[in-house]
């Protein structure tokens, strides 16, 4: 009796090998796994939701999402010394690109052949803003380093508005979450301190410089709590750990609306900067027609329904609408948006090409004295 | 007493005994070690030649030969004094253009830039602009870049040229090597590792003393009782030995932190007010009470099977002799529990030191140890060298200490569970 | 422990004093652990006791977080990848291990001391060490991010265990009996299996048992050469914990906390067993 029933079992079995391999067969034109490396949370969500469903519909593809853009340097270095490389497509920094680039790790691109065009015709050169198109790298959207705060930590008529307030700990008591790294603390302690914007980088690039800043963190120091993923500042501010804390705009504007958490952000002296794709060396083939799809103009503006980053193409701005969940007007969220820019810095790659080794060293030196 | 003397003694086909022995003694070297050979050769793989990997790596120095290898021997006969001649800066000229063709700048870049910092936008900047750049090159180049009119830059060159270099070594204690080749200290804002090898020593040793004094009566107890209850009593202390390292971090992130088990509890008592709640993890408070929870076991063990083998009639003499319970404890008993202090005050201290996992859990800032600086130089900042370098220091250390507890106790006297 | 009959008032007073300091010790060992036991059954997504929970309100109380844990695929994944990885580098630590402590026990071993401080070495030297340099290797030989890359990793940080729980047994174990078991007729194969291996068994199957939670508790290795298709349950741990410890965490610990008491028993027993079968009985 049980040998029968095996037996059926297995032939059901063959069948359906027999089915899916033929189902297989006729679409095996294109249908191919593509690993891609992005950041996680709720951005991957949003490149989920504006990308890859779309594309696996389109295609039959299967995407692999892999969150390690936080270490995505080292890990090309490491794949491409061990000559197994199994990341296809990368999300990350333009200035770890610029790295990646010169060590060989990722692919050069020919932007105006492989992105497309705009709907009117204009080449992806003149269509992506300032910056946007590195030799190696094409950016996807504008994010933002803001610091945020708990509306319900401070009275009502006297709310923080700019960055001098967070380093105020008289008028605006409270602990602060900055993230564990020089970058931005750096930029933020001398504007509060009274640094024009535009001098900010020449200024840390002169001894006096860096040590006003640390003058400037020295002095709210003992009340800085430091973070180091990005999903920390939203909890901390939500269990009013913390007064206030640094952190990506999008993450925090996903706590205000889909959480309806009492954030506010100060958008005085955003530091942005811009977030994009690269290739690792040998996969251009395999991924031109998913990078073609995923940073054209519908593409990007979709994204900018699930979460409030800018669009790096200008010709998107004028689609972003409004917030799939929730329906609200993206525009006023973004970065990029007049009133919100107006005291914005652009992060300095160069600078931090240049200098990130030696700060984060004095940083490191500084939080453990 | 009739049998010749100087017949040897043979087996019964005639060989001398000796020799047979002998012949015995060496198959049965030859099979035992046959039966290790396989595990020595899977280590030798598996952990030897990475440990050796990385010790070449603390060393290994090829970015500027390989890369600059024109320019290199260019310098050759340099003196340092004045800025090289017409010959070297074409010779750079040329190897930059090179390198910008084949992209494998950037870890010479990185390189340099480890030793001075705007190294990599000098390199980057120069090298994206070489092509256009028309001879005489010496004028050329520093018009580009004016770094590459400083004796500095070429000076760091010329040093950096060996294919092996001790810098990673001097980074990992705060020092470093002056333009001029002399080794001076790091200026003491950028110091941070020595501060940090210090600090893992002495919270391993404050670890070591709290687990010894922690365990001291416990270990005590467990050897006075008889069997049946010490057996019951054994599972408190072998259960948490048992439980996954991350469970038990985990239960002390519950417990200790701000809005944790303790301070609730503290507050609804009314003991403290719900503002002040106390600071108890990430900091390192945070670490030491962790980790003295997580390397208890390791010292009970030890110091158990050691007074396990002092008969109990030893303390009962030395009382009916007259002495006071404090005096026969500290002479008589104490004395004998020191081989188990020493096993279990080294094994603590040499697994304290290298703990990684829970101070970077609970550490906070001021409770990490010289390891988070390895995974952070591995992970984060990807100076390999550094972290291969801080690692061969720590890894001496460790192996220091293991010679000791190896010398005092012996490694095949260590017992599990 | 009894008070002898002629301890002074003092010395009765010491006495309580130092049962008072040994249960505190013992409840510092184990109170952490029974701390999260109700914690993981919180309805509420907090690490800490919510007031319906200390009312003993069954509304306080749910499974909402260990089916949270059954449900993901990740997690189902990581476990299935602990699994795959433990039992396979145990295989090979037994085996290779196992083997190497017959030739160690031999009376006629060369280099004995220097042999097992060698062996014994993966045990000692840091993991984040090991971690480093493996990376560094394994990534030159195409060994980083492949399962066997991992396998052969905790292979390496399980042999000592197993080294020394069969070395041990070794140790204890009556030659006599093979030559007993020789002169009886039995050949060198039948002695093996019928002699050795009974009396052997118990501290092969304790090292393997090591040589398993090694490898299943191990995070510093696995974070430094797997790659994303490796992900194991503590790494999936460690990365909850460092951005938010969620309530799933502490039924994931909850579990494990179990796992150990299994093996701990599991150990017990064989311990029982194999001081049985040479005659020395507990008690």
């Amino acid at each position: 009796m049980k040998a029968i029933i095996r037996k059926r079992v297995l032939k059901t079995g063959i069948a359906v090998v027999g089915l899916s391999t033929l189902a297989v067969a006729v679409s095996a034109h294109a249908q191919q796994t593509l690993n891609i490396v992005s950041w996680g949370g709720a951005y991957s969500m949003s490149q989920h939701e504006a990308y890859d469903k779309p594309w696996m519909e389109k295609t039959g593809d299967e995407i692999v999402n892999i969150d390690r853009s936080g270490n995505a340097l080292a890990g090309l270095r490491a794949q491409s010394q061990a000559g197994n490389v199994t990341w296809d497509l990368v999300d990350m920094l333009p200035a770890d690109a610029m790295i990646a680039c010169a060590e060989g790790l990722i692919e050069p691109l020919d932007h105006d052949e492989l992105l497309a065009d705009a709907p009117d015709g204009t080449p992806p050169s003149e269509d992506f803003v300032d910056g946007a198109l590195g030799d190696c790298f094409v950016a996807s959207i504008v994010y933002s380093n803001i610091v945020a705060f708990n509306s319900e930590m401070f009275p009502e008529d006297d709310q923080p508005s700019t960055i001098e307030d967070v380093f105020d700990l008289e008028n605006y008591p409270g602990k602060r979450a900055l993230l564990r790294k020089p970058i931005n603390n750096m930029e933020w302690a001398l504007i509060a301190d009274g640094v024009e914007r535009d001098e900010v980088y020449a200024m840390l690039e002169t001894e006096e410089g860096v040590q006003r800043a640390f003058d400037k963190l020295d002095t709210i120091k003992d009340e800085v709590i430091w973070w180091e993923e990005g999903a920390q500042p939203p909890q901390l501010l939500a269990d009013q750990e913390v007064a206030f804390a640094s952190a990506y705009n999008g993450r925090i504007f996903n706590a205000m609306v889909t959480e309806d958490q009492p954030f506010e952000i100060i958008w005085d002296a955003q530091v942005f900067e811009l977030d994009g794709w690269v290739v690792p060396t040998g996969k251009l083939d395999k991924v031109k027609d998913y990078l073609h799809f995923a940073t054209d103009t519908q593409r990007l503006a979709d994204q900018a329904q699930y979460i409030s980053y800018g669009p790096a193409r200008l010709s998107s701005s004028e689609l972003v609408s409004t917030h799939a969940e929730t329906g609200i007007e993206m525009t006023p969220h973004m970065p990029t948006y007049e009133p919100n820019f107006e005291t914005a810095l652009q992060k300095d790659d160069l600078f931090w090409a240049d200098y990130n080794d030696e700060l984060t060293q004095r940083f490191n030196a500084w939080l453990s004295q | 007493m009739s049998e010749p003397p100087a017949a040897p003694l043979t087996t019964a086909d005639g060989v001398p005994l000796k020799v047979s022995l002998r012949r015995t003694v060496r198959r049965s070297k030859i099979k035992a070690l046959l039966l290790v050979a396989p595990l020595l050769a899977f280590l030798f793989i598996a952990f030897l030649m990475p440990l050796f990997e990385m010790l070449w790596r603390s060393v290994d120095n090829p970015e500027v030969s390989t890369h600059l290898s024109r320019t290199v021997s260019a310098l050759e006969g340099w003196n340092g004094e004045s800025l090289p001649d017409e010959a070297t800066f074409a010779a750079l000229a040329e190897d930059l253009r090179e390198g910008q063709q084949e992209r494998n700048l950037g870890l010479l870049s990185s390189r340099l830039n480890y030793e001075k910092s705007g190294m990599r936008s000098t390199i980057s900047r120069t090298a994206r602009r070489v092509g256009t750049l028309e001879p005489p090159y010496r004028e050329s180049l520093i018009e580009v870049n004016n770094t590459w009119g400083e004796l500095d830059t070429w000076k760091l060159i010329q040093r950096e040229a060996s294919p092996y270099t001790i810098s990673y070594y001097l980074a990992a204690v705060d020092l470093q090597l002056s333009p001029d080749g002399e080794i001076v200290q790091v200026p003491e804002h950028m110091q941070i590792h020595a501060t940090l090898f210090w600090r893992t020593l002495w919270m391993s040793a404050v670890i070591t003393g709290l687990t010894l004094l922690l365990g001291f009566p416990v270990a005590f107890l467990l050897a006075s009782l008889p069997a049946r209850h010490s057996n019951l009593l054994m599972i408190l202390v072998l259960l948490p030995f048992w439980t996954s390292l991350l469970v038990r971090t985990t239960t002390w992130i519950a417990i200790l932190q701000s809005q944790g088990v303790l301070n609730d509890v503290m507050v609804a008592l009314g003991v403290i007010a719900d503002e002040a709640r106390w600071q108890m993890i990430h900091n390192k408070m945070g670490t030491i009470i962790a980790m003295t929870h997580i390397l208890l076991p390791f010292m009970i063990l030890p110091l158990y099977s050691v007074m396990k083998t002092i008969p109990p009639s030893y303390m009962r003499a030395a009382r009916s002799l007259g002495g006071k319970p404090f005096l026969s404890f500290r002479r008589v008993y104490f004395p004998l529990t020191i081989p188990g202090i020493a096993a279990g005050g080294i094994l603590v201290f040499i697994l304290s030191i290298g703990y990684y996992i829970t101070p970077a859990l609970v550490g906070g800032q001021s409770g990490r140890f010289i390891t988070n600086y390895i995974a952070y130089h591995m992970q984060t900042s990807l100076n390999w060298g550094l972290a291969a370098a801080i690692a061969s220091i720590l890894l001496f250390v460790v192996i220091i200490c293991y010679l000791v507890f190896n010398r005092l106790i012996g490694v095949d006297k260590v017992k599990l569970g | 422990m009894a008070i002898p009959s002629y301890a002074t008032r003092g010395e009765r007073i010491w006495h309580y004093l130092f049962l008072f300091i040994c249960g505190l010790v013992f409840l510092f060992l184990i109170g952490p652990l029974l701390v999260i036991i109700p914690l993981s059954f919180n309805a509420e997504p907090y690490f800490t006791f919510s007031k319906k929970m200390v009312a003993f309100d069954p509304a306080g109380y749910s499974l909402r977080w260990y089916q949270d844990f059954f449900t993901s695929s990740e997690w189902l994944n990581a476990i299935k990848n602990s699994f795959i990885i433990g039992i396979a580098s145990t295989l090979l630590a037994t085996v290779l291990g196992t083997v190497a402590a017959l030739g160690l026990s031999s009376r006629h071993m060369p280099a004995r001391g220097a042999i097992m401080a060698l062996l014994i070495s993966p045990m000692i030297v840091p993991l984040i060490i090991s971690a480093a340099a493996m990376f560094f290797f394994f990534s030159k030989v195409n060994l980083a991010q492949t399962y066997v890359g991992v396998i052969l990793a905790h292979t390496a940080l399980g042999i000592p265990f197993v080294v020394i729980t069969v070395t041990a047994t070794l140790s204890s174990f009556d030659t006599t009996l093979i030559r007993a078991a020789h002169s009886l007729g039995a050949n060198p194969t039948r002695t093996f299996f019928k002699v050795v291996l009974p009396l052997v068994t118990p501290g092969v199957v304790s090292g393997a048992l090591f040589a398993f939670i090694t490898s299943f508790d191990e995070v510093v290795v696995v974070l430094f050469i797997a790659g994303p298709e490796q992900r194991t349950m503590p790494i999936q741990m460690w990365s909850g914990i460092r951005e938010q410890i969620s309530p799933t965490i502490l039924a994931v610990a909850t579990m494990l906390v179990l796992l150990s008491m299994l093996l701990l028993t599991t150990l017990e027993l064989l311990r029982r067993r194999s001081e049985r079968l040479r005659g020395l009985s507990p008690d």
